[in-house]
């Protein structure tokens, strides 16, 4: 048969089969096992509507547990053991944490971590933001929303176009190397690779500065919170310090650095920076993502409140940041933890780009390595629990939020 | 101290003009109302006092000094939203600091302004909750704190009770009657479809109609001497009976012969020349009395309803469809599918001639 015809023949069944499931059930349900007539028919109209909901929830919960729980307690079982298929316990995990390529792909997945949802979301809600009350603005967001059609792995070869290199003496079809080779180390150089970029990261790094500041303070004043509101300070203030010092050597590095001008570059073998040029992709498409939900969150900012504090002598900064912020904080946290769930099961843009070679490695993919290429199953559904252990907390994060906002 | 002049208004959507040629002096102190029907602009022009809508013909000024281009923050204004408009995610207190912090005035004086503020109000239990866990009225007064707190020179009001239940509206109503009496150096701007809020709240009473000032006075002087048709029929429940006829008797007393065959005299004085005019009678319903005499309307009365302290008639339509309606002292239900006859004493008697009240002119 035609594949065409055999996907259409599948969805005709299983469409079909869904309703013809719903219906069929739902009338043995009420004309056979609990019939609404009789002399019991006010208790077996009770009854059935007790059933009902199981009965529709039957196969999502048997479809859900075959192939989500069931596999959870497999990968758990099987990696306790050893290629060769004997139990070493916790064997694999001790492996594991004592590999290098183990410990970049996590510290990496961290870097990621912090990196992409921040921007991500940022750039979205600034897309949003900037977007809401220009003509054209809806036509900017279907530009900017237009990533999200392309798959992780289209993305990738679009950004592996951009980042690629040439020989000095042919003509460079990457575009950074492109706009690289029009740097000769003047003023237009000074300009536009030392000061514009060290007066932005210099910003960023007080802006970073200041959050963390304002993260902490609360807990200096000693202002009463929760065991968990605190140890979220402290963590929140940790990442700042961290994200700052980093900054602070890129600031150095900007200042000081002798670059190699008239030399193209391959970018994607350049340890450190290279995690940030994959991590570009991702937030070219979740950047999408995030100004759509949040847009949407902007527009339910009610109007009047706008209004109050531009008579309360607001500037739009003010507005913007004291106003809207704090009122659609719930949809920036559930777009934040959801972009981070995405990232931390990142695997294709690494893969395609990289294959985590030159330190970019990540979890997905060295889980990928272990199972796939090595067939090492232990290794393999060990790194898996890893990154389950990683999501989960987050998951269920974002599932609160999420009910949060829903009410 | 804040004297606002209107002059020569306007705002135009494109080619609409939703208001155009508003001339109004509003002098310090007082509480001047804008009312009238839905969609006549009342919101539109208060806004554009408060500065969020732009003014796009005329000048508007403060104290002399022209606002049209001032940003709202500037113009010494404070509103208070229909739907409070408050901060949901500020505690009361910081909801009444916020204007006071982007001023960036000191903790003490921020502190000093809210906790007094909060003591008008009555709001001192309230200052570290959210307004979520406040009742309306208590909203309701937390938008009027925040205003307070700045101390403007003009509190603008935008329906601030049309969310609130009735009895609610009334206690509301006299706090801010109250409000006023404590602030007499502020000047008050208050927009309400509810006439009732109108007349007992408003030192003058602006009403608005098609895009234009129809009058402007005191509540009484609006109720006794509407200037034209329109003012008659909105200010007062139910509105004012009209009746069309001619005028055949000139002088200090005018006697109008109506077309419902009634006889109608009122005190406007009316010149000879207007002898045979073409003329609209006003009575309101509370003016009517029973008589056996001249009546202006005389006819069955189809419907009664009994208030305790009135009754009102409701008469068969007449031929050109009016419904005339009467409110007669006490308790009169049996007249339900009686004939009645009314007349009313010429002092109440109001007089128009193509929509225009003659007394004004």
């Amino acid at each position: 048969m035609h594949p065409a015809l055999q996907a259409l023949f599948v969805i005709v069944v299983g469409v079909g089969g869904c309703v013809t499931y719903f219906y069929a059930s739902n009338l043995l349900l009420d004309k056979v096992l609990f019939p609404a007539s009789g002399p019991n028919a006010g208790r077996n109209t009770n009854r059935a509507n007790m059933i009902r909901p199981w009965l529709f929830l039957f196969p999502a919960l048997f479809l859900l547990s075959l192939y989500l729980a069931y596999p959870v307690f497999a990968t758990a079982w099987l990696s306790l053991f050893a290629k060769n298929g004997d139990f070493v316990g916790l064997g694999n995990y001790t492996r594991m944490f004592g590999e290098p390529k183990f410990g970049e792909s996590l510290a990496n997945n961290i870097l990621w971590l912090i990196v992409v949802p921040a921007a991500a979301t940022a750039f979205g809600l600034l897309a949003a933001q900037l977007t809401d009350r220009i003509k054209w603005g809806n036509f900017a967001k279907s530009l900017i929303f237009m990533p999200m059609a392309i798959s992780f792995v289209g993305a990738s070869v679009i950004f592996k176009l951009i980042y690629d290199s040439r020989e000095a003496d042919l003509s460079q079809i990457g575009l950074i190397n492109a706009v690289w080779l029009k740097f000769d180390g003047g003023v237009g150089s000074f300009l536009m690779l030392r000061l514009v970029p060290f007066l932005l990261i210099g910003c960023l790094l007080l802006a970073i500065t200041w959050a963390g500041w304002s993260v902490l303070r609360p807990l200096l004043r000693g202002q009463g919170d929760g065991l968990l509101v605190k140890a979220a300070r402290i963590l929140g203030a940790l990442v700042a310090a961290f994200l700052a010092f980093e900054l602070g050597i890129w600031l150095y590095g900007i200042a000081t650095n002798d670059l190699p001008f008239g030399q193209p570059q391959v970018w994607l073998q350049k340890p450190y920076w290279n995690n940030f040029f994959l991590m570009a992709v991702l937030v070219w498409i979740q950047t999408g993502f995030a100004m759509v939900i949040l847009s949407a969150a902007l527009r339910g900012v009610p109007e009047d409140t706008i209004e109050a504090a531009t008579i309360d002598g607001a500037n739009p900064f003010q507005i913007f940041f004291k106003i809207k912020v704090p009122q659609i904080m719930g949809t920036i946290i559930v777009v934040w933890t959801t972009i981070t769930i995405t990232v931390l099961k990142v695997f294709d843009i690494v893969l395609a780009m990289t294959n985590g070679q030159w330190e970019t490695q990540v979890l997905a993919n060295y889980m990928y390595d272990k199972l796939f290429r090595a067939l090492d199953w232990g290794m393999g559904s060990a790194s898996a629990m890893i990154i389950m252990l990683l999501v989960t907390p987050i998951l269920i994060w974002n599932v609160v939020n999420a009910r949060k906002e829903m009410r | 101290m804040a004297d606002l002049v209107l002059k020569n208004v306007e705002k135009a959507y494109g080619e609409v003009k939703v208001l155009k040629d508003i001339n109004l002096d509003i002098k310090t102190g007082e509480l001047i109302v804008f009312v009238g029907p839905s969609g006549c602009g009342k919101s539109t022009l208060l806004r554009m006092i408060a500065g969020l809508e732009r003014i796009t013909g005329g000048d508007f000024s403060i104290d002399g000094v022209r606002m049209n281009d001032v940003p709202p923050a500037q113009r010494g204004i404070a509103m208070v939203f229909q739907s409070y408009a408050l901060y949901p995610h500020m505690t009361v207190r910081d909801n009444m600091a916020f204007a006071l912090k982007i001023a960036k005035k000191s903790a003490a004086e921020i502190q000093a302004a809210v906790d007094k503020a909060a003591r008008i109000l009555q709001l001192t239990p309230y200052l570290d909750r959210l307004p979520k866990a406040l009742s309306g009225g208590q909203r309701q007064r937390v938008a009027i704190g925040r205003s307070i707190v700045r101390d403007p020179k003009v509190y603008l009001f935008d329906e601030p009770l049309s969310n609130l239940d009735a009895a609610l509206r009334v206690a509301t109503r006299i706090e801010i009657a109250q409000l006023k009496e404590a602030m007499p150096n502020s000047t008050m701007v208050y927009v309400t479809h509810d006439q009732v809020e109108a007349m007992t709240l408003a030192s003058r009473i602006v009403v608005l109609a098609g895009g234009g000032i129809s009058q402007v006075g005191s509540p009484l002087e609006l109720y006794e001497r509407p200037e034209n048709e329109f003012v008659a029929q909105f200010i007062g429940s139910p509105s004012m009976n009209l009746l069309a006829g001619e005028v055949v008797e000139t002088g200090a007393t005018t006697v109008v012969r109506l077309e419902n065959g009634g006889l109608a005299r009122t005190h406007v004085p009316t010149q000879s020349a207007d002898k045979g005019l073409k003329v609209k009678i006003g009575v309101r319903p509370e003016d009517f009395t029973e008589t056996d005499g001249d009546a202006i309307h005389a006819g069955e009365v189809e419907i009664t309803e009994a208030l305790g302290e009135v009754t009102l008639l409701y008469f068969q339509k007449t031929a050109d469809g009016a419904q005339i309606v009467a409110k007669l002292p006490g308790i009169r239900p049996e007249l339900r599918r009686q004939t009645v006859k009314l007349t009313a004493n010429p002092k109440k008697v109001h007089l128009f001639a193509n929509g225009k009240s003659l007394l004004y002119r």
